[in-house]
């Protein structure tokens, strides 16, 4: 119970993380089933490192606008090529709140392009769609490193987006993923009859006059929207950690894909608090807990299928 | 609205008149299908027979309107295929369906009833009670809840068949709906088109010639070209030499030319003709020709 003392009488932080949780849950437990009976979980890890060059560059350019001694530094270093535009907009290093906000706009901006690059190449070429994401998911990790490595923030800021920072999720955040995660109800809302569709056979949606290639791409920018909202819990790197293991445990016990979806969801939203409540106070992360529990829940099921299968 | 109506305007529900397709990038400097015609009757019950690579799937996705021809023209109740696709009836080969899917019959036959539905997460009552309809002609309505993972193999063709009826189409086109299952489930099958054949044209795509004997009104055998002619006038002794008389050349080790003479100024006597009469002769229990009608 020290979680919630803490929470009630020392730190809101604690209720911003734990409402962060919940949002990134929605979200995943909902876009989940889709990804595993899509069989996208791959692209989905390619649009999360995608994602992850979004943060560099955000944050690059957070310092370029706002910190003139970076700018001249820059200049110097590339011999003139950047050059320092006239007339500073603001003077000293961005605010942490600043940095944030960068951080989201540019991995926002970098997911969402990823999602339709992917869901643009998958119509036209099929079979060496592996291999694409692959590319895309080591080079967006290493525009990422690049454009850290040449920004002050690297070592601070770093790990608060690629391993997650849930115990720091200041308030304004929390409004942007609320309206990411209503954003994604909302689609789901309108789209689950067409999405249900593709996955299930994509040839005989195409027989039914839905245009795949447009339904595709709005799931794809959907599951850019989730692993947003996953971002502060789990990390960027470890997306797919709440984003397929939920489901796909799900997978294990329902025979629907709406049922899917309300068992991911409780287990998500039991991942995002649990753990985090019972490593509270020790020296494990809460995030890499996440994550272990989320990988000893999926392991637990697979053996437990396996069990009654063979007494069967 | 079982019955077959006729516009007036379109006895045909299908016309095919002088298609040549190949796929790209050659085009039709090598063409899959050359200078096919058709036509296709209400209540017609066609079967196309032919060696794998001789182009039936391909005049399927044709007159399905999934590929454009590069020569002639396709009309379907009189009118564009991609225009009236979704009221064609489209039963693929079930192993096409991936079954570890989530979802129950009632949400597979559902997704054939897309095209007129609304915006929105959930199907109305009118889908629901169409997609029981079509489970019911199909007599599996009690499976309407079963996971597709728990059914047998013709269970699951008569979902996509189900599936395919529920747009209430006038035209099925059915692909090698006899491969990989057993006598048993095949007779089932047989009846089941047969029934449907009363209210619908069917076609089907078959290597099956027991088949191609007793149901099948007409049979067009295709290998590039097409010939088209009744059932009846094929005889044992065509289908053996078509097929059967291959098989048992290929066991003794030899090579023999096909000598259907309904099919021959047609139908190439080629190696994949040979090849595809010896998987179908392997995939048989018991001897390879069986008299047409001696099964059931």
């Amino acid at each position: 119970m020290d979680f919630f003392e803490a929470m009630i009488h020392h730190n809101p932080l604690l209720l911003n993380g734990l409402i962060a949780g919940l949002l990134a849950s929605i979200c995943c437990g909902i876009i989940g089933p889709y990804v595993i009976t899509r069989r996208i979980v791959m692209a989905s890890g390619a649009i999360s490192h995608m994602a992850i060059g979004g943060v560099g560059v955000g944050l690059f350019m957070a310092y370029m606008w706002v910190d003139p001694a970076f700018r001249q530094g820059l200049e110097q270093f590339t011999g003139g090529l950047l050059a320092a535009p006239e007339g500073d907009i603001a003077a000293g290093s961005p605010t942490r709140e600043q940095l944030d906000q960068a951080a989201l706009l540019g991995a926002m901006g970098a997911a969402v392009i990823g999602a339709l690059l992917i869901g643009l190449v998958h119509q036209r070429i099929h079979e060496r769609m592996d291999t694409l994401l692959g590319a895309m998911w080591a080079v967006g990790m290493s525009i990422g490193l690049v454009m850290l490595k040449l920004t002050p923030a690297y070592q601070t800021e770093v790990t608060a987006y690629l391993f997650g920072n849930i115990s720091f999720v200041p308030r304004s955040e929390l409004w942007i993923l609320a309206a990411l995660a209503g954003c994604v109800l909302l689609t789901v809302l309108v789209f689950h009859k067409r999405f249900v569709a593709i996955c299930l056979d994509q040839q005989q949606a195409e027989l039914q006059g839905i245009n795949t290639l447009w339904t595709n791409l709005v799931l794809l920018v959907l599951v850019a929207f989730t692993v947003l909202t996953v971002m502060r819990v789990v990390g960027l790197v470890l997306v797919l950690a709440l984003l397929a293991l939920p489901a796909a445990t799900a997978g294990h016990h329902a025979t629907r894909l709406v049922h899917m979806m309300w068992i991911s969801v409780l287990l998500c939203v039991l991942l995002t608090t649990v753990p985090r409540i019972l490593v509270y106070g020790t020296p494990i992360s809460p995030e890499p807990a996440t994550v272990l529990a989320a990988g000893g829940v999926y392991l637990g099921s697979v053996i437990l299928r396996r069990a009654v299968l063979a007494l069967r | 609205m079982n019955t077959p109506q006729n516009n007036g305007d379109t006895a045909c529900v299908v016309e095919v008149s002088d298609v040549t397709f190949g796929y790209p990038p050659l085009g039709i400097e090598q063409p899959v299908l050359e200078e096919v015609s058709l036509t296709i009757e209400p209540r017609d019950f066609l079967g196309i027979i032919g060696p794998n690579g001789g182009g039936k799937t391909t005049l399927l996705k044709l007159m399905l309107g999934l590929l454009r021809p590069q020569k002639g023209a396709i009309r379907i109740m009189g009118r564009p295929p991609s225009r009236v696709r979704h009221r064609i009836g489209y039963v693929p080969q079930h192993a096409s369906v991936d079954a570890s899917v989530p979802a129950d019959v009632l949400d597979i036959v559902l997704t054939g009833r897309l095209a007129g539905s609304s915006w929105g997460a959930w199907f109305g009552r009118a889908d629901v009670e169409a997609a029981m309809a079509a489970l019911k002609r199909v007599h599996i309505a009690e499976l309407a809840r079963r996971p597709l993972r728990t059914l047998s193999g013709g269970q699951r063709q008569r979902v996509l068949i189900a599936r395919a009826l529920v747009c209430q189409p006038q035209l099925l086109l059915l692909d090698e709906p006899t491969a990989n299952v057993d006598a048993h489930v095949e007779a089932g099958l047989t009846d089941l088109l047969h029934e449907l054949n009363h209210s619908l044209a069917i076609v089907m795509v078959s290597h099956d010639v027991s088949f191609v004997s007793t149901h099948l009104k007409r049979v067009a055998c295709l290998n590039r070209r097409i010939s088209v002619q009744r059932a009846s006038d094929i005889s044992p002794d065509i289908i053996a030499r078509m097929y059967g008389g291959d098989v048992r050349h290929i066991h003794h080790g030899g090579a023999c030319p096909l000598t259907d003479p309904g099919c021959e100024q047609d139908c190439e006597p080629a190696e994949t003709a040979a090849a595809d009469a010896a998987v179908t002769g392997t995939g048989r229990k018991g001897p390879p020709p069986p008299p047409p009608g001696s099964e059931r």
